[in-house]
Protein backbone atom coordinates (compact mmCIF):
# COMPACT_ATOMS: atom_id res chain seq x y z
CA UNK A 1 0.00 0.00 0.00
CA UNK A 2 1.40 3.30 -0.71
CA UNK A 3 0.81 5.61 2.27
CA UNK A 4 1.30 9.37 2.72
CA UNK A 5 3.40 10.75 4.97
CA UNK A 6 3.39 14.23 6.11
CA UNK A 7 6.64 15.30 8.09
CA UNK A 8 7.80 18.71 10.12
CA UNK A 9 9.39 21.75 8.13
CA UNK A 10 12.38 20.36 9.72
CA UNK A 11 12.33 16.66 9.21
CA UNK A 12 11.38 17.54 5.61
CA UNK A 13 15.02 19.58 5.14
CA UNK A 14 16.48 16.74 6.73
CA UNK A 15 15.48 14.00 4.55
CA UNK A 16 15.82 16.40 1.50
CA UNK A 17 12.39 15.95 0.24
CA UNK A 18 9.05 18.22 -0.70
CA UNK A 19 5.82 18.47 0.83
CA UNK A 20 4.60 14.61 1.38
CA UNK A 21 6.35 11.52 1.33
CA UNK A 22 5.10 8.55 -0.04
CA UNK A 23 5.99 5.10 1.51
CA UNK A 24 5.44 1.45 0.48
CA UNK A 25 3.91 -0.32 2.87
CA UNK A 26 3.67 -4.34 3.11
CA UNK A 27 1.44 -6.09 5.10
CA UNK A 28 -1.16 -4.44 7.66
CA UNK A 29 -0.96 -0.58 7.61
CA UNK A 30 -0.26 0.54 11.23
CA UNK A 31 1.96 3.57 12.41
CA UNK A 32 5.10 1.10 13.04
CA UNK A 33 4.82 -0.59 9.69
CA UNK A 34 4.40 3.06 8.39
CA UNK A 35 7.45 4.43 10.05
CA UNK A 36 9.49 1.81 9.37
CA UNK A 37 9.23 2.15 5.75
CA UNK A 38 9.60 5.67 6.19
CA UNK A 39 13.12 5.21 7.90
CA UNK A 40 14.18 1.92 5.40
CA UNK A 41 13.63 4.76 2.86
CA UNK A 42 14.85 7.88 4.71
CA UNK A 43 17.64 6.40 7.05
CA UNK A 44 18.30 9.94 8.44
CA UNK A 45 14.98 10.23 10.04
CA UNK A 46 15.87 7.10 12.88
CA UNK A 47 16.01 8.52 16.24
CA UNK A 48 14.29 11.74 15.17
CA UNK A 49 10.25 10.79 15.57
CA UNK A 50 10.62 7.80 17.71
CA UNK A 51 13.92 6.39 20.05
CA UNK A 52 16.13 4.20 18.46
CA UNK A 53 16.13 1.65 21.51
CA UNK A 54 12.67 1.58 22.66
CA UNK A 55 10.25 3.00 19.97
CA UNK A 56 8.44 5.38 21.63
CA UNK A 57 7.40 8.13 20.08
CA UNK A 58 9.12 11.50 20.89
CA UNK A 59 7.91 13.34 23.24
CA UNK A 60 7.14 16.54 21.42
CA UNK A 61 5.74 15.15 18.36
CA UNK A 62 2.22 13.58 17.93
CA UNK A 63 0.80 11.11 15.25
CA UNK A 64 -2.56 12.88 13.96
CA UNK A 65 -4.88 11.27 10.69
CA UNK A 66 -8.46 11.83 9.74
CA UNK A 67 -8.45 14.38 12.09
CA UNK A 68 -7.77 12.32 14.66
CA UNK A 69 -4.78 12.26 17.54
CA UNK A 70 -3.31 8.60 16.81
CA UNK A 71 -0.51 9.18 19.24
CA UNK A 72 -1.17 7.68 21.87
CA UNK A 73 -2.83 4.64 19.74
CA UNK A 74 -0.80 1.04 20.10
CA UNK A 75 2.17 1.26 17.01
CA UNK A 76 0.29 -1.97 16.14
CA UNK A 77 -3.30 -0.75 15.35
CA UNK A 78 -4.63 -0.47 11.88
CA UNK A 79 -4.39 3.12 10.59
CA UNK A 80 -8.17 4.51 9.31
CA UNK A 81 -9.28 3.10 5.69
CA UNK A 82 -8.59 6.52 4.26
CA UNK A 83 -4.85 6.67 5.44
CA UNK A 84 -4.01 2.86 4.23
CA UNK A 85 -6.02 3.63 0.60
CA UNK A 86 -4.08 6.49 0.25
CA UNK A 87 -6.44 9.12 0.56
CA UNK A 88 -6.04 10.78 3.65
CA UNK A 89 -2.21 11.67 4.87
CA UNK A 90 -0.50 10.47 8.01
CA UNK A 91 0.53 13.85 9.72
CA UNK A 92 3.89 13.62 12.04
CA UNK A 93 3.57 16.85 13.93
CA UNK A 94 5.83 18.45 15.81
CA UNK A 95 4.43 20.40 19.02
CA UNK A 96 3.71 23.93 18.90
CA UNK A 97 5.98 25.85 21.05
CA UNK A 98 8.47 28.71 21.73
CA UNK A 99 6.07 31.31 22.64
CA UNK B 1 48.75 32.20 1.62
CA UNK B 2 47.32 30.87 4.02
CA UNK B 3 43.41 30.80 4.94
CA UNK B 4 41.06 30.26 7.87
CA UNK B 5 38.21 28.52 9.02
CA UNK B 6 36.17 29.39 11.47
CA UNK B 7 33.12 26.46 12.63
CA UNK B 8 30.54 28.31 14.61
CA UNK B 9 27.97 26.49 16.61
CA UNK B 10 24.90 28.24 17.41
CA UNK B 11 21.46 27.73 19.05
CA UNK B 12 19.91 28.21 16.11
CA UNK B 13 22.18 26.66 13.39
CA UNK B 14 25.77 26.89 11.86
CA UNK B 15 27.82 29.25 10.40
CA UNK B 16 31.27 28.95 8.32
CA UNK B 17 33.09 32.06 8.70
CA UNK B 18 36.49 32.33 5.99
CA UNK B 19 39.07 34.72 5.47
CA UNK B 20 42.94 34.74 4.32
CA UNK B 21 45.39 34.41 5.91
CA UNK B 22 45.24 38.60 7.16
CA UNK B 23 41.78 37.73 8.44
CA UNK B 24 40.19 41.24 7.89
CA UNK B 25 37.35 40.50 5.28
CA UNK B 26 35.02 37.78 6.57
CA UNK B 27 32.97 35.60 4.10
CA UNK B 28 30.05 34.74 6.09
CA UNK B 29 28.23 31.50 5.28
CA UNK B 30 25.05 29.91 6.70
CA UNK B 31 23.01 29.42 8.42
CA UNK B 32 23.56 25.54 8.03
CA UNK B 33 21.07 22.94 9.72
CA UNK B 34 18.82 26.69 10.58
CA UNK B 35 16.60 26.09 13.58
CA UNK B 36 18.83 22.92 14.96
CA UNK B 37 20.66 23.64 18.22
CA UNK B 38 24.78 23.22 16.99
CA UNK B 39 26.32 21.98 20.04
CA UNK B 40 30.04 21.64 17.78
CA UNK B 41 31.43 21.42 14.96
CA UNK B 42 34.61 20.19 14.25
CA UNK B 43 37.54 19.63 11.01
CA UNK B 44 39.63 16.18 11.58
CA UNK B 45 43.28 17.38 11.79
CA UNK B 46 44.26 14.35 9.70
CA UNK B 47 42.28 15.66 6.73
CA UNK B 48 40.71 19.36 7.14
CA UNK B 49 37.72 18.91 4.77
CA UNK B 50 36.67 16.02 6.37
CA UNK B 51 34.29 18.21 9.65
CA UNK B 52 31.68 16.84 11.71
CA UNK B 53 28.67 18.44 13.18
CA UNK B 54 26.42 17.71 16.50
CA UNK B 55 22.90 18.76 15.78
CA UNK B 56 20.24 18.52 17.94
CA UNK B 57 16.85 19.36 18.83
CA UNK B 58 14.18 18.82 21.54
CA UNK B 59 11.58 17.46 19.54
CA UNK B 60 13.84 15.79 17.53
CA UNK B 61 17.00 14.75 19.23
CA UNK B 62 20.47 14.18 18.09
CA UNK B 63 21.70 14.17 14.16
CA UNK B 64 25.44 13.72 13.50
CA UNK B 65 26.28 15.61 9.80
CA UNK B 66 29.59 15.31 8.43
CA UNK B 67 30.64 17.03 5.30
CA UNK B 68 33.66 16.16 3.38
CA UNK B 69 34.52 19.03 1.16
CA UNK B 70 35.02 21.58 4.33
CA UNK B 71 31.16 22.53 5.14
CA UNK B 72 30.44 22.78 1.24
CA UNK B 73 27.91 19.93 1.43
CA UNK B 74 26.95 17.38 4.72
CA UNK B 75 24.90 14.31 5.10
CA UNK B 76 23.71 13.03 7.96
CA UNK B 77 25.32 9.66 9.84
CA UNK B 78 24.92 7.31 12.31
CA UNK B 79 23.09 8.97 15.37
CA UNK B 80 22.87 5.72 17.63
CA UNK B 81 24.36 6.43 20.80
CA UNK B 82 23.42 3.67 23.23
CA UNK B 83 25.18 3.04 26.53
CA UNK B 84 27.53 -0.17 27.14
CA UNK B 85 26.20 -3.05 29.20
CA UNK B 86 23.99 -1.81 32.27
CA UNK B 87 23.08 1.17 32.34
CA UNK B 88 23.37 2.33 35.70
CA UNK B 89 22.42 5.24 37.74
CA UNK B 90 24.03 8.74 38.56
CA UNK B 91 23.00 10.91 41.38
CA UNK B 92 20.44 13.56 40.21
CA UNK B 93 20.32 17.09 41.49
CA UNK B 94 18.80 16.22 44.81
CA UNK B 95 20.86 13.39 45.33
CA UNK B 96 19.09 10.34 44.53
CA UNK B 97 19.73 7.73 41.94
CA UNK B 98 19.03 8.93 38.75
CA UNK B 99 19.46 6.33 35.40
CA UNK B 100 21.98 7.49 32.93
CA UNK B 101 20.09 9.01 30.13
CA UNK B 102 21.34 10.47 26.37
CA UNK B 103 20.19 13.88 25.92
CA UNK B 104 22.84 14.69 23.02
CA UNK B 105 26.46 15.36 21.98
CA UNK B 106 28.21 18.21 23.30
CA UNK B 107 31.41 17.48 21.70
CA UNK B 108 33.22 16.23 18.82
CA UNK B 109 36.82 15.91 18.53
CA UNK B 110 38.32 14.08 15.74
CA UNK B 111 41.34 11.63 15.84
CA UNK B 112 44.70 13.27 15.16
CA UNK B 113 45.93 10.75 12.87
CA UNK B 114 42.46 8.96 11.59
CA UNK B 115 40.06 10.76 9.37
CA UNK B 116 37.08 8.00 10.30
CA UNK B 117 38.01 7.90 13.96
CA UNK B 118 36.03 10.75 16.25
CA UNK B 119 35.08 10.77 19.75
CA UNK B 120 31.89 12.12 21.27
CA UNK B 121 31.08 13.60 25.12
CA UNK B 122 27.72 13.13 25.81
CA UNK B 123 25.02 14.38 28.45
CA UNK B 124 24.79 12.15 30.49
CA UNK B 125 28.21 11.69 30.53
CA UNK B 126 29.90 9.05 28.31
CA UNK B 127 32.29 8.84 26.04
CA UNK B 128 31.85 7.54 22.40
CA UNK B 129 33.68 6.54 19.24
CA UNK B 130 33.45 6.28 16.03
CA UNK B 131 35.99 4.64 13.52
CA UNK B 132 33.81 4.42 10.80
CA UNK B 133 33.18 8.27 9.86
CA UNK B 134 30.51 8.59 12.44
CA UNK B 135 28.46 6.05 10.82
CA UNK B 136 28.75 4.00 14.35
CA UNK B 137 29.32 4.65 17.53
CA UNK B 138 30.55 2.59 20.57
CA UNK B 139 30.46 3.60 24.05
CA UNK B 140 34.01 3.24 25.59
CA UNK B 141 32.20 1.77 29.06
CA UNK B 142 35.38 1.79 31.23
CA UNK B 143 34.62 5.87 31.91
CA UNK B 144 31.12 5.32 33.16
CA UNK B 145 31.83 2.03 34.77
CA UNK B 146 34.57 3.87 37.14
CA UNK B 147 33.62 2.95 40.67
CA UNK B 148 32.80 6.54 41.08
CA UNK B 149 30.08 6.95 38.42
CA UNK B 150 27.47 6.30 40.72
CA UNK B 151 28.27 9.44 42.64
CA UNK B 152 28.74 11.88 39.53
CA UNK B 153 25.74 14.78 39.35
CA UNK B 154 24.55 17.47 36.98
CA UNK B 155 26.08 20.78 36.80
CA UNK B 156 23.29 23.48 35.63
CA UNK B 157 23.81 22.35 32.06
CA UNK B 158 23.53 18.70 32.52
CA UNK B 159 25.74 16.11 33.15
CA UNK B 160 27.91 16.05 30.18
CA UNK B 161 30.98 15.56 28.83
CA UNK B 162 32.20 18.45 27.21
CA UNK B 163 36.38 18.65 26.68
CA UNK B 164 38.25 15.57 25.51
CA UNK B 165 41.85 16.39 24.65
CA UNK B 166 44.14 13.65 22.96
CA UNK B 167 47.84 13.79 23.62
CA UNK B 168 49.82 14.10 20.60
CA UNK B 169 52.52 12.90 22.14
CA UNK B 170 51.89 9.73 23.51
CA UNK B 171 48.98 7.86 21.82
CA UNK B 172 46.33 5.94 24.04
CA UNK B 173 46.46 9.18 26.63
CA UNK B 174 43.27 11.05 26.48
CA UNK B 175 41.81 12.91 28.90
CA UNK B 176 38.16 14.18 29.63
CA UNK B 177 36.01 16.81 31.43
CA UNK B 178 32.68 16.46 32.79
CA UNK B 179 30.62 18.47 34.76
CA UNK B 180 29.99 17.95 37.58
CA UNK B 181 32.62 15.08 37.82
CA UNK B 182 35.91 16.49 37.09
CA UNK B 183 38.66 15.24 34.91
CA UNK B 184 39.76 11.63 33.72
CA UNK B 185 42.64 10.25 32.07
CA UNK B 186 43.40 7.13 29.96
CA UNK B 187 46.70 5.92 28.87
CA UNK B 188 45.10 3.22 27.14
CA UNK B 189 42.91 4.44 24.43
CA UNK B 190 40.11 4.79 26.51
CA UNK B 191 39.72 1.50 27.58
CA UNK B 192 40.73 2.40 31.97
CA UNK B 193 40.37 5.46 33.48
CA UNK B 194 41.23 7.57 36.89
CA UNK B 195 40.64 10.52 37.98
CA UNK B 196 43.00 13.69 38.19
CA UNK B 197 41.71 16.07 40.47
CA UNK B 198 44.56 16.41 42.60
CA UNK B 199 44.50 20.02 43.93
CA UNK B 200 41.40 21.24 42.86
CA UNK B 201 39.67 22.70 45.60
CA UNK B 202 35.31 23.39 45.12
CA UNK B 203 33.68 24.79 47.86
CA UNK B 204 30.56 23.59 46.81
CA UNK B 205 30.38 20.02 47.63
CA UNK B 206 30.90 18.34 50.71
CA UNK B 207 34.33 17.21 50.80
CA UNK B 208 35.98 20.02 48.94
CA UNK B 209 39.07 18.12 47.87
CA UNK B 210 37.24 15.04 46.50
CA UNK B 211 38.67 12.88 44.28
CA UNK B 212 35.65 13.42 42.07
CA UNK B 213 32.85 15.79 42.19
CA UNK B 214 34.51 19.26 40.79
CA UNK B 215 32.88 21.47 37.76
CA UNK B 216 35.66 21.41 35.64
CA UNK B 217 34.49 23.72 32.79
CA UNK B 218 37.27 23.71 30.15
CA UNK B 219 40.82 22.03 30.28
CA UNK B 220 43.54 23.20 27.22
CA UNK B 221 46.95 21.35 26.31
CA UNK B 222 49.75 22.89 24.07
CA UNK B 223 50.69 20.32 21.91
CA UNK B 224 54.73 21.19 21.86
CA UNK B 225 54.26 20.82 25.59
CA UNK B 226 51.43 17.94 26.28
CA UNK B 227 52.36 17.12 30.25
CA UNK B 228 51.58 21.08 30.92
CA UNK B 229 47.48 21.44 31.27
CA UNK B 230 45.84 24.25 31.99
CA UNK B 231 42.22 24.68 33.58
CA UNK B 232 39.01 26.73 33.91
CA UNK B 233 37.58 25.32 37.10
CA UNK B 234 33.85 26.61 37.73
CA UNK B 235 35.37 28.70 40.50
CA UNK B 236 39.67 28.75 40.07
CA UNK B 237 42.14 28.86 36.78
CA UNK B 238 44.72 26.36 37.50
CA UNK B 239 47.52 24.20 36.18
CA UNK B 240 49.32 21.17 35.78
CA UNK B 241 52.23 20.42 35.28
CA UNK B 242 52.58 16.30 35.67
CA UNK B 243 49.73 15.22 33.19
CA UNK B 244 47.07 15.96 35.55
CA UNK B 245 48.60 14.48 38.20
CA UNK B 246 48.18 17.40 40.81
CA UNK B 247 47.02 21.05 39.64
CA UNK B 248 48.24 24.15 41.42
CA UNK B 249 45.88 27.44 41.08
CA UNK B 250 47.36 30.17 38.97
CA UNK B 251 44.19 32.90 39.17
CA UNK B 252 46.73 34.99 40.08
CA UNK B 253 44.99 39.10 39.67
CA UNK B 254 42.10 38.06 37.43
CA UNK B 255 39.25 40.14 38.49
CA UNK B 256 37.33 37.38 38.61
CA UNK B 257 38.44 33.20 38.47
CA UNK B 258 34.91 32.01 37.43
CA UNK B 259 34.80 31.53 33.40
CA UNK B 260 34.20 28.94 31.12
CA UNK B 261 36.72 28.61 28.63
CA UNK B 262 40.51 28.46 28.30
CA UNK B 263 42.77 28.06 25.54
CA UNK B 264 46.77 28.37 24.75
CA UNK B 265 48.47 30.60 22.02
CA UNK B 266 49.55 28.09 19.07
CA UNK B 267 53.13 28.95 19.14
CA UNK B 268 53.66 30.11 23.21
CA UNK B 269 53.05 27.71 25.91
CA UNK B 270 52.74 29.88 28.33
CA UNK B 271 50.35 32.18 26.82
CA UNK B 272 47.14 31.44 27.84
CA UNK B 273 43.60 33.35 27.56
CA UNK B 274 40.36 33.48 29.86
CA UNK B 275 37.47 34.93 29.70
CA UNK B 276 36.68 36.17 32.87
CA UNK B 277 32.66 35.96 34.28
CA UNK B 278 31.43 38.19 37.45
CA UNK B 279 30.23 34.77 39.12
CA UNK B 280 27.99 31.83 39.06
CA UNK B 281 25.04 33.64 39.07
CA UNK B 282 25.52 36.58 37.48
CA UNK B 283 26.72 35.04 33.73
CA UNK B 284 27.87 37.91 32.39
CA UNK B 285 31.58 39.66 32.27
CA UNK B 286 32.32 42.63 35.43
CA UNK B 287 31.45 45.87 35.01
CA UNK B 288 29.77 45.24 32.13
CA UNK B 289 33.01 45.25 29.91
CA UNK B 290 34.09 42.25 28.10
CA UNK B 291 37.70 41.83 28.53
CA UNK B 292 39.60 38.40 27.73
CA UNK B 293 42.73 38.11 29.53
CA UNK B 294 46.17 36.95 28.80
CA UNK B 295 48.84 35.16 30.69
CA UNK B 296 51.86 35.22 29.13
CA UNK B 297 54.00 33.16 32.18
CA UNK B 298 51.69 30.25 32.59
CA UNK B 299 49.09 32.04 34.66
CA UNK B 300 49.14 34.16 38.04
CA UNK B 301 49.78 37.40 35.91
CA UNK B 302 47.10 38.74 33.94
CA UNK B 303 46.65 41.36 31.33
CA UNK B 304 43.55 42.79 30.08
CA UNK B 305 43.25 42.91 26.66
CA UNK B 306 40.07 45.47 25.67
CA UNK B 307 41.09 47.06 22.45
CA UNK B 308 38.15 46.24 19.99
CA UNK B 309 35.74 45.14 22.79
CA UNK B 310 32.51 46.74 24.23
CA UNK B 311 33.80 48.22 27.60
CA UNK B 312 30.56 49.70 28.66
CA UNK B 313 27.35 47.61 28.66
CA UNK B 314 28.11 44.39 28.35
CA UNK B 315 26.14 41.11 29.89
CA UNK B 316 26.61 38.10 27.45
CA UNK B 317 28.68 35.17 28.33
CA UNK B 318 31.62 32.63 26.50
CA UNK B 319 30.39 29.24 26.56
CA UNK B 320 33.32 26.72 27.40
CA UNK B 321 33.40 25.56 23.84
CA UNK B 322 33.00 29.06 22.14
CA UNK B 323 37.32 30.24 21.93
CA UNK B 324 39.72 28.45 19.66
CA UNK B 325 42.96 29.80 18.37
CA UNK B 326 44.32 29.42 14.77
CA UNK B 327 48.09 28.27 14.06
CA UNK B 328 48.87 31.72 11.63
CA UNK B 329 51.87 33.74 12.89
CA UNK B 330 50.75 36.01 14.53
CA UNK B 331 48.41 33.74 16.20
CA UNK B 332 44.85 34.51 15.81
CA UNK B 333 42.16 33.97 18.37
CA UNK B 334 38.75 33.74 18.02
CA UNK B 335 35.52 33.60 20.67
CA UNK B 336 32.00 33.68 20.61
CA UNK B 337 29.23 35.28 22.59
CA UNK B 338 25.79 34.36 23.82
CA UNK B 339 24.90 37.80 21.93
CA UNK B 340 25.43 36.16 19.03
CA UNK B 341 29.34 38.24 18.08
CA UNK B 342 31.98 36.43 16.89
CA UNK B 343 35.47 38.43 17.58
CA UNK B 344 38.76 37.98 16.25
CA UNK B 345 42.09 38.93 16.92
CA UNK B 346 44.72 38.81 14.00
CA UNK B 347 47.45 39.57 16.91
CA UNK B 348 47.47 37.40 19.62
CA UNK B 349 44.65 39.32 21.49
CA UNK B 350 46.31 42.49 21.30
CA UNK B 351 43.28 43.56 19.16
CA UNK B 352 39.89 42.70 18.40
CA UNK B 353 37.07 43.33 15.95
CA UNK B 354 33.85 41.29 15.17
CA UNK B 355 33.49 39.13 12.23
CA UNK B 356 29.61 38.96 12.97
CA UNK B 357 27.48 40.74 15.73
CA UNK B 358 24.43 39.01 15.82
CA UNK B 359 24.33 35.35 15.03
CA UNK B 360 22.21 33.28 17.31
CA UNK B 361 23.67 32.68 20.72
CA UNK B 362 27.49 31.40 20.24
CA UNK B 363 27.96 27.63 21.76
CA UNK B 364 31.34 26.63 20.24
CA UNK B 365 33.96 27.89 17.78
CA UNK B 366 36.45 26.33 15.76
CA UNK B 367 38.85 27.26 13.84
CA UNK B 368 40.93 25.62 11.17
CA UNK B 369 44.16 26.77 9.29
CA UNK B 370 44.64 25.77 5.99
CA UNK B 371 47.29 25.83 3.13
Amino acid sequence: MIVRVVLPAHLRTLARVDAEVKVDVEGPVTTRAVLDALEAAHPMLRGTIRDQVTQQRRAFLRFFACEQDLSHDSPDAPLPAAVAMGAEPFLVVGAMAGG
Amino acid sequence: MSRVRVLVGTRKGAFVLTSDGARERWDVGGPLFGGWEIYHLKGSPADPDRLYASQSSGWFGQVIQRSNDGGKTWEAVGNKFVYDGVTGTHQWYDGTPHPWEFARVWHLEPSLTERDTVYAGVEDAALFRSTDGGQSWHELPGLRGHGSASSWQPGAGGMCLHTIVQDPSRPGRIFIAISSAGVFRSDDAGTTWRPVNRGLRSEGIPDPQAEVGHCVHRIAMHRSRPGVLFMQKHWDVMRSDDGGESWQEVSGNLPTDFGFPIDVHAHEPDTVYVVPIKSDSEHYPPEGKLRVYRSRTGGHEWEALTKGLPQSHCYVNVLRDAMAVDALDPCGVYFGTTGGQVYASANAGDSWAPIVRDLPAVVSVEVQTLP
